[in-house]
């Protein structure tokens, strides 16, 4: 079996794998002005997000997980997509990327668009988004523990 | 196509296991392009067509209420679900049908005993469990203890997933009120000394109970060879339907025990100035009970019966064997629970893969199996793993399902590599 079924090479596109396997900002940097952390109890991913601001620009966006290669992926491509933005955008980003994983928005651009094909696999759609929902609730300074699962199942 | 096929057959094995595999229709089937390979028995199996047909045939001609109607059909429905009690009483060997109260499930019969036996607790009393319990025989504990000011023991297991006796035996002590234990892990497939555990427990008078969820459909289990006070199990582990299992309890322990749900069918009278209740086992079935879910059972009960739990006991000896063994082959797989004695289920992790993205690149390949922390959270913090990738078996599965199941971890291997 040279190739499994197609549809993996689409979950796992080679920037997916890429990514999983070096994720870029995977660190606790050593002063930041917010963090948030996020747990799904289902498959029990957890992402902490730490952000540095300058005014509202997200001066620096970094992660500790401990999660699956689409989370981990997903964790490392966003703090790629979102240093640098001010605040309102990186909000638009966020929410462009949730309603193109859950279906309805618009294409991802660049890089995030290899993980269009999560929206494929429902049980999935959950571990990309954490990270962007433990993001938001960073920059909410929201002290709850978010999780992107809609129950928490942990029969 | 399929060696493990042929090779399960024709070879003098007390299983035919490629006639049984005729019955259930649901194993005949392509998943995502790849012939499925039902590899998560341990959450829950699948149903010959002995079952089914049981099913459509009760709701098609029988179904009524039971205990109450005068009506023929009220009768035959009584007759079948009473029939399916007696069903399981011969099943586990039990003295009488009033020791078999049915439920939801394990869950269920856990937390009737949290809550009935439970009454009599006070503070500074014990239970008595083990790390690597399914949170099902944890919560209800917790939620006992909450109520009662009762505290929750837990006996250590070592790095195969063994329960250390000796810790077990010295935490039982003048408080502890009763001991419930699995009598098969459903994380790490670890068979416990059940035997060790009743006699040690019975000497200090105390009561045990047995989660038999991942037992039951695995080995003969006698209640009265094993001693135990309480064997809790689910119909859907054992190819029967969801939503119905069983509590045992040992008479002299039932009669005792206040009831825990009230309504309908546990009463023998109501009045405003007092209510008296029915007799075991229906003072503990509140309600109109699962009826077509009992006879089901039954049916599952039935047909496990005609294959012969030894014979399952042997083919499953056989699947265990050959799958630790061809697992073992692939580098950079750690195999979780490598008890002495395990029922047929292996719990592992691939260095470089989370669980959960093998279990999705198996499903791909048509194998299922479940990843995760198995609703034994304490069991993988004790091993320090956020989860495992788990293929449990059944009668029905084939060495040919095993090759499968190694071959598509190879992929998956090659994909995250």
């Amino acid at each position: 079996m040279a190739v499994a079924a197609p549809g993996l090479q689409d979950l796992y596109r080679q920037i997916v794998l890429d990514h999983s396997r070096h994720p870029r900002n995977r660190r606790r940097p050593g002063r930041y002005d917010r963090e948030a952390e996020g747990h799904n109890a289902l498959c029990g991913d957890k992402v902490r997000v730490y952000l540095t601001l300058d005014g509202t620009t997200l001066h620096d966006v970094s992660f500790e997980a401990s999660g699956c290669a689409i989370c981990l992926a997903s964790a490392s491509l966003m703090t790629d997509a979102t240093t640098g933005r001010d605040a309102a955008d990186a909000r638009t980003a966020i929410a462009q990327f949730k309603a193109a994983l859950t279906g309805g928005g618009q294409q991802l651009a660049g890089d995030l668009a290899a993980l269009a094909g999560v929206s494929q696999y429902p049980s999935r759609i959950r571990c990309a988004t954490l990270p962007w929902q433990t993001l938001l609730a960073a920059l909410d300074a929201s002290a709850d523990t978010v999780s992107t699962e809609p129950m928490s199942p942990s029969p | 196509m399929n060696p493990g096929l042929q090779r399960t057959s024709g070879q003098g094995k007390a299983l035919d296991v490629a006639a049984i595999r005729a019955d259930f229709p649901i194993l005949a089937q392509q998943v995502n392009g790849h012939p499925l390979a039902y590899l998560d028995n341990a959450a829950s199996s699948q149903h010959p067509v002995q079952v089914l047909d049981a099913l459509q045939h009760y709701y098609t001609h029988d179904h009524a209420n039971v205990h109450r109607g005068v009506h023929t059909l009220s009768h035959r429905a009584t007759d079948l679900y009473e029939g399916a009690r007696e069903t399981v009483r011969a099943f586990i060997n039990a003295a009488s049908v009033r020791e078999i109260v049915f439920t939801r499930g394990t869950t269920e019969a856990i937390n009737l005993v949290a809550a009935s036996f439970g009454q009599r607790l006070v503070p500074g009393d014990e239970i008595l469990i083990t790390t690597m319990e399914h949170h099902s025989n944890i919560v209800p504990w917790q939620l006992l203890c909450e109520r009662s000011g009762a505290v929750l023991r837990v006996a250590p297991i070592n790095d195969a997933g063994e329960l250390l006796l000796d810790d077990f035996i010295a935490l039982l002590g003048p408080r502890t009120k009763l001991v419930s234990v699995a009598h098969v892990s459903n994380a790490l497939g670890t068979i416990n000394p059940v035997k060790a555990i009743i006699a040690a427990a019975r000497a200090r008078g105390v009561p045990v109970l047995l989660d038999g969820a991942q037992a039951i459909a695995h080995e003969p289990v006698d209640v009265r060879e094993l001693d135990c006070d309480f064997y809790a199990f689910s119909g859907h582990k054992m190819c029967g339907p969801t939503g119905i299992g069983v509590l045992y309890g040992r008479e002299a322990i039932l009669r005792d025990l206040p009831p825990w749900q009230g309504g309908g069918d546990m009463i023998l009278t109501v009045s405003f100035s007092g209510t008296t209740y029915n007799d075991l086992p229906y003072r503990l079935e509140a309600g109109t009970p699962h009826i077509a879910g009992a006879v089901g059972l039954g049916a599952a009960i039935r047909y496990l019966t005609g294959l012969g739990m030894a014979n399952i006991a042997a083919w499953e000896a056989d699947l265990l064997a050959y799958a630790t063994t061809a697992l073992s082959t692939i580098p950079g797989l750690g195999i979780v629970g490598t008890a002495r004695h395990k029922a047929s289920l292996v719990s592992f992790n691939v260095a470089g893969i989370h669980p959960h993205d093998l279990g999705t690149v198996l499903d791909q390949q048509g194998v299922a199996i479940r990843a995760g922390h198995h609703c034994a959270m304490p069991v993988m913090e004790r091993f320090g793993l956020p989860g495992t990738a788990r293929a449990s078996f059944a009668f029905y599965n084939t060495l040919g399902e095993i090759d499968q199941l190694v071959g598509a971890i190879r992929v998956a291997q090659r994909m995250f590599g």
